[in-house]
């Protein structure tokens, strides 16, 4: 934390979006996190992301829970919606949030306490509905607020820094969310914005829950050798699959992609994520095959990064439940309560 | 790039951009520091020994430092640099016992200093410590030279010249006055002095020779005029005045025709506005006194009507600018009279220097004026040096001050029969300014204060004579205010590549997006990458070594860091840190010390 806020001054060049507004303009309070924490670089891709998507502020709604991890939407656009909700809790209170209100854009900010462990139930529960959001999990294996005990993310054989390593099975949260077949599986580094920032955006227009898992190291906690969460494993052992570009609707897709290694996927509302094959053998289209890929990589001790997993065609949540396009916080009082008599009438079916 | 080279004391002294344009490299943040502190005596003694007058210049610097300014790079308006040396001056307490002092025993060493301005006093100050027997010669009846004859009392009281001046003719120089240098041979055959200095300015203004230039007594040479003025043989002027030029002495002339009379005061431009000479703040206070600027106006003759001036004939100019911004020779559209009693030249003044002969070893250029060495101040003849305006013909107080150290140098060294080449290099040290987990020895915040604005006496009673001066001096809330805006470009973002573990805390919250960890390459390349654009080649990219865990490299863009510290505590590792450079500028009888040229950067 810091005495001073960040200075309102900008450099004279500073770049604008659609809107009108600069990054400056989506940041939130100055962050009250340890100095050097991964969950402040998460916070800048999340800006950055959230900027070049042209996302109203007021049409945003970044929920979370508790943790390290679940102060950070403090940090961010300042002038959407937000929920601090109760430990594990952000993925039904964005259930709910959702299923009244489908016309904002949910980013959840999770971390691996509040999602693998207190919140495990939950989690997986919001991705069998496949309900529409970003879910970012700043996963660093150890649970920061109360002094760095492992979490259910921290690998066999990691060392502490004080104490002995650990002997329990890691829960991963990408092979999980494969498993249960989420729509959009993404892993990155918060040392890596080039292919952090377009992740989130493309897991912003998802339709479907999207899972970016973020491994975001602990400087106080778990940067030390012999962790395999701190900044020099994660550097040594990374290793991108596909990568992916987000391109915005009516906008010319302008690199030059080599033929077989790139396949454009174009979302619902004609923007589109190119996947870029950094290793050609792999699938990003088959849970089979990307599990197995994942499982051997794992095993070897890699770090597999890149959007893991895609399904576009996967309906989520309103769309299976047949849902009404007008959010239900829009429709009018009678359309939203027949009355009593209708009412009596249904129920008088089940007499 | 090459990592950066900051053991170079030139690296870190670039960074503080107001100190590097000062050719006399006033520690401009640290005064202002030391403002901010309520230590005025403190910061006028921080002046005093880069700048010897902060009491003058804090009134009439052409203060290259402003424009230099980063304020004024990040916002429109730079600190208000020069405004606040005069708060040190104006604020200081009794500063005389800490002043440096000649010692009891003199060196037995005689340098004779010809011309009492700014130029030899600045010598002076710098060699009667030393203990040189020092004889300043002056042609007036007093001291100053320009400072006195030319800048009108109004914005340059003569207390303010007495004060300063007497500070250093209390060392013990003597001072000659009425004593005009007629003969240089003379003085170096039989004056029996080690050294000579020359400093007597550039004294003739530039006539006009146009017709009726001869038929009047009523057209006059600027800083002549200026002079009958400062002296009372001149008390009074017609009411309508022309001033011909657009540089600072015509707008001493101009201003000082309001107070002698006048009532309506034009000055005429020969080109548009934007090729002026005058700087942009003397310009306001002319113009605030309701002095027209006539543009595109050149002067064709005078107009003599019954043996008397009545007016002027100027050519209606027109003029083409490229696209680079410059100016064409221009074309004659119309021909115009304009009505005046009084014609004031100010088009420049030029060095002349008839009372040295020209076979006495001194080398003369094709303008008529000695070659003089840039560095050592020395002609072509040994022992005799040149200083201010006599060496390079017309610049300002600051510089002549500049040239007065470096020519003190070089006595020093010639009389101590040392080569005057070999100089010291200047050094610069290092030390961090952490006071805590988030604490700065500096006030670190950015205070996004506008610039304050100088309040003037009113326009009505400022022309009733030409002893008031015009303006006031900050107030307590304005200094307040000021100091805040200065940046504190010399406390210098400090990066250690080794401690880095890139995890881009400091380039996520630096304000101003002036950091970028990325792979190496040319300047060119680089600047095409960064977080910002970096358009500004004059300053520097900070190149780090390479980052111990991906081999890329740490940039930052000097441009328009605001040195909030910010990067310095979000870093985990402490591979930023915030050390307050100090430039260390060797003056004459200085010793080389260990500690120059040394950083204490890993």
């Amino acid at each position: 934390m810091s005495y001073i806020g960040k200075p309102k001054v900008t450099h004279p060049g500073i770049r604008r979006n659609k809107l009108g507004l600069t990054p400056r303009d989506y940041e939130g309070t100055v962050s009250t996190l340890c100095a050097g924490c991964g969950h402040d670089s998460v916070t800048a891709a999340i800006i950055q992301a959230v900027f070049e998507l042209d996302i109203e502020p007021h049409m945003l709604a970044k929920m979370s829970g508790i943790g390290c991890s679940s102060k950070t939407p403090a940090y961010f656009v300042s002038q959407s919606h937000g929920f601090n909700s109760v430990h594990g809790r952000m993925p039904s209170v964005t259930t709910g949030a959702n299923a009244a209100n489908r016309d904002l854009t949910y980013i959840g900010v999770s971390g691996d306490g509040d999602s693998l462990s207190i919140g495990v139930g939950q989690f997986v529960h919001a991705i069998r509905r496949n309900l529409n959001m970003c879910y970012i999990i700043e996963n660093n294996g150890v649970y920061g607020l109360t002094k760095g005990q492992f979490s259910a993310s921290a690998d066999i054989g990691s060392k502490p820094k004080k104490g002995e390593p650990n002997r329990q099975e890691p829960i991963d949260p990408v092979s999980t969310a494969l498993s249960l077949g989420a729509s959009y599986i993404a892993r990155s580094f918060s040392g890596d914005k080039e292919q952090l920032v377009p992740l989130i955006q493309g897991a912003l227009k998802h339709p479907g829950f999207a899972l970016v898992d973020v491994i975001s190291p602990c400087v106080t906690f778990n940067d030390h050798e012999g962790s395999t969460k701190s900044y020099k494993h994660t550097r040594q052992f990374y290793h991108h699959v596909v990568d992916m570009d987000y391109i915005p609707p009516a906008k010319e897709i302008r690199a030059a992609y080599d033929e077989g290694d790139a396949m454009p996927v174009e979302l619902h509302d004609g923007s589109r994520i190119v996947l870029r094959k950094v290793d050609k053998s792999y699938d990003p289209t088959s849970r089979a095959k990307a599990f197995k890929y994942l499982r051997e990589q794992f095993n070897a001790g890699e770090i597999t990064t890149g959007l893991l997993y895609l399904d576009e065609e996967r309906p989520e949540m309103h769309e299976l439940m047949g849902n009404t396009d007008t959010p239900l916080s829009k429709l009018p009082y009678e359309s939203l309560h027949p009355g009593a008599e209708e009412l009596r009438k249904i129920l008088s079916g089940y007499a | 790039m090459k990592p950066t080279d900051t053991a170079n004391p030139d690296y870190f002294h670039k960074v503080v951009d107001c100190q590097w344009a000062c050719p006399a490299h006033t520690d401009v943040p640290e005064y202002i520091r030391l403002i901010a502190q309520g230590r005025f005596g403190d910061a006028y003694m921080e002046n005093r020994k880069s700048n010897v007058f902060p009491g003058i210049l804090g009134r009439v610097c052409d203060r290259p430092c402003e424009p230099a300014c980063r304020r004024g790079r990040v916002e429109d308006k730079p600190v208000a640099i020069c405004r606040l040396k005069r708060v040190a001056s104006d604020h200081r307490e009794d500063i005389r016992s800490r002043l440096p002092k000649a010692p009891a025993t003199k060196n037995g060493k005689k340098v004779a200093l010809i011309g009492a301005g700014c130029a030899s006093l600045a010598v002076a100050n710098d060699l009667c410590p030393l203990g040189y027997d020092v004889t300043i010669f002056e042609a007036l009846g007093t001291t100053g030279g320009l400072m006195r004859t030319n800048i009108p009392r109004f914005r340059l009281p003569p207390a303010v010249l007495d004060e300063e001046i007497g500070y250093i003719l209390d060392m013990g120089a003597e001072l000659k006055l009425n004593h005009p240098i007629e003969s240089l041979r003379e003085l170096l055959e039989t004056g029996g002095f080690d050294a000579v200095f020359v400093g007597t300015g550039a004294p003739r203004g530039k006539d006009l020779e146009i017709p009726g230039r001869g038929d009047s007594d009523r057209i006059h040479i600027g800083i002549d005029w200026l002079e009958s003025v400062a002296f009372k043989h001149v008390e009074s002027i017609g009411e309508r005045v022309l001033i011909i030029g657009v540089g600072n002495t015509a707008m001493d002339c101009c201003r000082t025709s309001l107070r002698l009379g006048a009532k309506d005061v034009k000055v005429m431009a020969r080109k548009p506005r934007g090729y002026f000479k005058a700087s942009e703040w003397e310009l306001e206070d002319a113009e605030e006194e309701q002095v027209e600027i006539v543009v595109n106006h050149s002067p064709k003759a005078f107009v003599i009507e019954d043996g008397k001036l009545t007016g002027m004939r100027f050519d209606v100019m027109e003029y083409k600018v490229d696209d680079n911004g410059r100016i064409d020779r221009g074309t004659a559209v119309d021909e115009v009279v304009i009505p005046c009693d009084d014609v004031i030249l100010a088009i420049g003044q030029d060095n002349a220097f008839p009372w040295i002969e020209r076979d006495i070893g001194i080398e003369f250029n094709e303008w008529d004026c000695p070659v003089v060495d840039e560095t050592t101040m020395m002609c072509s003849r040994e022992g005799v040096f040149f200083g201010g305006d006599a060496a390079f013909g017309p610049l300002n107080i600051i510089w002549a001050v500049a040239h007065g150290h470096e020519a003190a140098t070089s006595i020093h060294r010639y009389c101590q029969g040392e080569n005057v080449e070999d100089r010291l290099p200047p050094g610069i040290n290092l030390s961090s300014q952490k006071m805590g987990m988030h604490e700065w020895s500096y006030s670190n915040d950015y205070d996004p204060a506008a610039r304050r604005l100088m309040p003037h006496v009113d326009l009505k009673q400022r022309f009733k004579n030409l002893d008031i001066e015009v303006e006031l001096g900050f107030s307590a809330e304005q200094i307040v205010k000021e100091v805040e805006r200065c940046l504190n470009c010399d406390i210098q973002t400090v990066f250690t590549a080794k401690l880095c573990i890139e995890c881009d805390a400091c380039i996520d919250i630096c304000p101003v997006s002036c950091l970028t960890i990325t792979a190496n390459g040319t300047e060119e390349d680089l600047r095409t990458r960064l977080s910002a654009p970096a358009e500004n080649t004059d300053q520097a990219l900070y190149v780090s070594a390479d980052l111990p865990h991906t081999g890329r490299v740490m940039v930052k863009d000097e441009d328009l860091c605001v040195h909030c510290g910010l990067c310095a505590e979000r870093c985990p590792t402490g591979a930023w840190d915030m050390q307050k450079s100090k430039v260390l500028l060797p003056y004459a009888g200085d010793q080389p010390i260990a500690t120059r040229a040394k950083s204490s950067a890993a």
